[in-house]
Order: C-alpha cells, then sequence, then structure tokens
C-alpha cells in the first residue's frame, strides 16, 4: 500500500486473514457445487450412466427419448376432492397434454425392442395451475433408490456379466422387476397399457386430511398380448402409427385409479407394490383425442418433472421424484441447447 | 440528493447486510441445489426461487433508497485506480443484483415451467417458450452466478481491507453496528 502512514507492522497478519476469509469461503462454495466431491450423484453423473455408448441422443430427452404427443381431457368425477383439493378434481373437464414414450435412450428405437413404455402427462386447471405426471407401465419400479437405479445403469452398462450379477445380490428388489420384464404379457398398443405413478405423493383435501397415495392409469381398450417377435415383425415404429389410426377412428380412454396406502404400507420405495386390499378411488377418465408427431408437437417443449404439482399434492418420502425432477431438468436444458440437432419442420412457433 | 451523508442510512445498512445474507445463500444454494439429486433438491429450489424473487423486489427499494439518500464519499486519499475500482464494482454488484433474478425467471418461463413460489404464490409467465431464450438464459444464469460470486468475495476482501488494513472510514459507512457518529472528516 503507497499510503503511507496508514498501513500499521501488524498488516501483514491482516492481509493473511483476508486471504484465509477468502480462499476459505471459496473453497466452501467449491464443496457445495460439489467440485471436490466427484462421488456424489449429481444429474450429470445420472444422464452420464443414462447415454449409450453412441453417445447422447442430441435434441432429446436423454431417457423415454422416443415418444409422440397427445392432447385431450381429463374428466373429473369429483371423486378425488375427497382425497385432494387439487383443483382438477372438482367435477368438470380440464385440458390435458401429454406424450407415450418408450424407456429408451434411443430416440430410433425399434419398438419390439423397448420393454418400458410410459405416458407423461399435464392437467391444467382453470386457472392455469398445472400438474405434470410421468408414468410407466411396470406395476412397480426396478430399484428402490435414486443411487440403486444410477448402479443398475452402470452395471447394464458394462460388458462384464459380472457386473449384473454384483449388482443384483447388492439389490435383490430388482429380481421382481427381472421376472415382470421376462414374463409380463406385451401389447400392440399404447393404448392398452397401463400407466402407474409408481412413486407416492401426498394428497391433502379441504380440511387438511393427508392421505399417501399412488395413481394408476387403467386402459378402457381390451389389452391384447402379443408376442415380442410378432411386434418387431410389424415394423419399428409400429406403435405410433397405431396410436394415431386408433385415436383419429375414436378416442381413447383411461381411468386414473388412486390407491391409498395404509400405516406401514412402503410409501417410500417404488420397487415395493402395495397390497392389493388397498383402498383404490377412481378420480376420472383421461381422454385422448389427438396424436400428434413429437418434433412439431405440442409435449416437445414441456418437461413431464413429476414434482410440478398442484396445491393439494406434495412429495412425499419417496426419494425419487426429487431425483427425477433434478435430473430431467437437467436433460431438458441439454436438450433444449440441441435444438438444431433435432429442427422442427415449421418455420417458426408462434 | 439533500446533503452529503456520513454515513448509509440506517435502511441502508439494514438492507445491505440483509441482501448480503441473502445473496450468499442464494448462490450457495443455487450451486448446491443443481448438483444433488437428492430429497433436498427440492426444498433448496424452492428456496432459491421464493429469495431471488424477494431479493429482485428489494433490489429495487435498494436502488430507491440510493437515489434518495446517495452515498458516502470515498476518502479524499484513496487512489484514483482504487475509487474507479469501487465505483465500478458497485455498478457490477447493483448490475448482478437485478439481472441474476430476471434470467432465473426468464429461463423459467422459456422452459414453460411454472413459477411456483413458497406458499403457492404463482408468477405468471411473461415469455413463451423457447429453446434458444431458455439456453441463452440459462448459460448466463450460470455464468453470471459464478461471476457475481467471485465479485462478492472481492467485495468481502475490499471491506476487510478498508477495515483492518487501510483503516479508513469506509466500512464505518455500512457497518451494521449503531456507531458514534462524531467520525472524522476525511483529510
Amino acid at each position: 500500500m503507497n499510503q503511507p502512514g496508514r498501513v500499521e507492522r501488524s498488516s501483514l497478519g491482516w492481509l493473511v486473514l483476508i486471504a484465509a476469509v477468502v480462499g476459505g469461503s471459496a473453497a466452501a462454495f467449491a464443496y457445495t457445487a460439489g467440485w471436490l466431491t466427484p462421488g456424489r450423484l449429481t444429474p450429470d453423473r445420472m444422464l452420464a450412466a443414462l447415454t449409450p455408448p453412441s453417445g447422447p441422443p442430441l435434441g432429446h430427452r436423454r431417457n423415454h427419448a422416443k415418444g409422440i404427443c397427445f392432447t385431450g381431457t381429463f374428466e373429473a368425477n369429483g371423486n378425488g376432492v375427497e382425497l385432494s383439493r387439487a383443483k382438477v378434481f372438482v367435477q368438470g373437464r380440464y385440458p390435458i397434454l401429454g406424450r407415450f414414450n418408450l424407456g429408451t435412450a434411443d430416440p430410433n428405437a425399434v419398438d419390439a425392442t423397448v420393454r418400458v413404455r410410459g405416458m407423461g402427462l399435464q392437467i391444467s386447471a382453470a386457472d392455469g395451475e398445472e400438474w405434470r405426471m410421468a408414468m410407466i407401465n411396470p406395476p412397480f419400479f426396478a430399484v428402490s433408490t435414486p443411487d440403486a437405479f444410477h448402479d443398475l445403469l452402470v452395471a447394464a452398462g458394462k460388458k462384464d456379466p459380472e457386473a449384473m450379477k454384483t449388482f443384483i445380490s447388492a439389490n435383490p428388489e430388482f429380481a421382481a422387476f427381472a421376472a415382470w420384464a421376462k414374463a409380463a404379457p406385451w401389447t400392440g398398443s399404447y393404448a392398452e397399457d397401463s400407466y402407474n405413478s409408481l412413486n407416492s405423493f401426498v394428497f391433502t383435501n379441504a380440511k387438511g386430511d393427508e392421505h399417501t397415495v399412488r395413481w394408476s392409469l387403467v386402459p378402457t381398450a381390451e389389452p391384447a398380448a402379443i408376442a415380442q417377435a410378432e411386434l418387431e415383425k410389424r415394423g419399428p415404429d409400429f406403435l405410433e402409427q397405431e396410436i394415431t389410426t386408433r385415436v383419429k377412428s375414436a378416442p381413447q380412454r383411461w381411468t386414473m385409479v388412486t390407491t391409498v396406502a395404509e400405516p406401514g404400507d412402503p410409501t417410500a420405495d417404488p420397487s415395493k407394490a402395495w397390497p392389493d386390499n388397498r383402498r383404490k378411488v377412481q378420480v376420472g377418465t383421461l381422454v385422448v383425442q389427438r396424436i400428434e408427431p413429437e418434433r412439431d408437437g405440442p409435449c416437445r417443449d414441456i418437461n413431464f418433472d413429476p414434482t410440478v404439482l398442484p396445491q393439494g399434492v406434495r412429495v412425499s418420502d419417496d426419494p425419487f421424484p426429487a431425483a427425477r425432477s433434478s435430473v430431467y431438468r437437467k436433460s431438458y436444458d441439454l436438450r433444449a441447447a440441441e435444438a438444431g440437432d433435432y429442427p422442427r419442420t415449421e418455420v417458426a412457433k408462434p | 440528493m439533500t446533503s452529503v451523508p456520513q454515513r448509509f442510512a440506517p435502511i441502508q445498512r439494514l438492507l445491505h447486510w440483509l441482501m448480503a445474507i441473502c445473496i450468499i445463500a442464494m448462490l450457495f444454494i443455487g450451486v448446491g441445489m443443481v448438483s444433488t439429486v437428492a430429497q433436498k433438491y427440492l426444498p433448496l429450489i424452492l428456496i432459491h426461487k421464493t429469495l431471488g424473487v424477494a431479493l429482485l423486489v428489494l433490489v429495487l427499494v435498494r436502488l430507491a433508497l440510493r437515489l434518495h439518500f446517495g452515498a458516502p464519499p470515498l476518502p479524499a486519499d484513496l487512489p484514483p485506480a482504487m475509487k474507479l475500482g469501487a465505483r465500478l464494482s458497485h455498478l457490477l454488484l447493483y448490475g448482478f443484483m437485478i439481472v441474476m433474478p430476471l434470467l432465473g425467471l426468464g429461463m423459467l418461463w422459456a422452459a414453460a415451467y411454472p413459477v411456483v413460489l413458497y406458499g403457492g404464490i404463482r408468477i405468471p409467465a411473461l415469455l413463451p417458450q423457447s429453446d434458444h431464450a431458455h439456453t441463452l438464459f440459462w448459460n448466463a444464469h450460470v455464468y453470471l452466478g459464478l461471476a457475481f460470486f467471485a465479485l462478492v468475495l472481492l467485495h468481502l476482501a475490499a471491506a476487510l481491507f478498508h477495515a483492518l488494513i487501510r483503516r479508513d472510514d469506509v466500512f464505518a459507512t455500512m457497518s451494521p453496528l449503531p456507531q458514534r457518529q462524531q467520525m472524522k472528516p476525511t483529510e
């Protein structure tokens, strides 16, 4: 310092103190950001585990990358009001926007090669309040925790056959899912599958009563089993062609069934189904009226983040919705930045 | 400005320290929440959004107070380069405080996310979904956020430098402690 008379002899000590304060703050910041702890499960590491060897599907969702948009109506029958004060449970009709999809990181996957099918859904209340969800067709999830899901992706991506064995011995809950994947019948249509929340959420009604629930969208169409080989013969994009034709000829319907947990049910573990005798409440009907390709369709811009919830619904002790929200958000950030790799065919959006 | 003040007005000091705590919390929450998939992700992001909107309101109040009350002069003997640095860094700090919440809101709007704050308060979208705008705002929010933290550290270092080494009256002008008002006039 060039301030004679101002700088005291002890200033070196103070300088060290200032450097320590600044350095310590920077170190705390770096730790919080995870830069010093590469072992932390971050959204980036989850996405890295989802990425196939051929590279990420640029411009597409990092998982459930193949899909097709739909729009329609949710017809609430009013029964849900007893469980939740969500506005879309009040008897009436609410616009929906959604996406049928396949649980794969490959947007060009052959339909018959993908075991898990999904539905992204957004229901809007009259005042614009949104409820988003993303459901899949297995009756329970593959693993109990987000960390185990990461381990599953890593093990499944390894050439070494021992990797899966090691994974299964560490995560025995996976056996039930593997059995489902092997034995459950395939259907030949998105319209014949049930889509399940798997994760639990807490419903709060107008009186403030809380219930932990899961829900399913059960098709009105009768599921017809089809052999995987037969489905494969129908073509790589059969499901999208089929649902387009089917909805053009008639709207397709699903009943939304809410299952209410009882004390002691495993609300935090989506790999555990609840007993069959749990109370079920039919809260309304999903009516899919129009199908549009994803490239220019309305579902493209939507992140079906299952933590976008209306008043009257909140997350439970299930650890997955938070993890999914964090990872989906990162996936959205990436695919929006890569939109040029998946160009829209229309000249411009309004 | 009516007359040249010796210290910042009490309301200005209160806002400064309140916002300092909130901004540092925001910066830490910001980098923490985007690097976790744990359940705390959801409360963290809710706090980040709510506090961000609150800070946007507070900075506008603060700017109005600054224009009304003005700021105490820097010591007359401060080297010109440091005076320039002080002025520029304060302009930048105000810039970050205004721009960061706007970018945060913009990136949510441009991604078609509903903006719902603590208590279910909904902020209507002022922008349509846009991949391009989302990417621009997202990158700006991230990199300006890191630059903001660096500037906060510089500001902290400068404050300590004034208080501990230079021992001029600069720190006292913003000190949170009520102090004796008889401050030496700057020489």
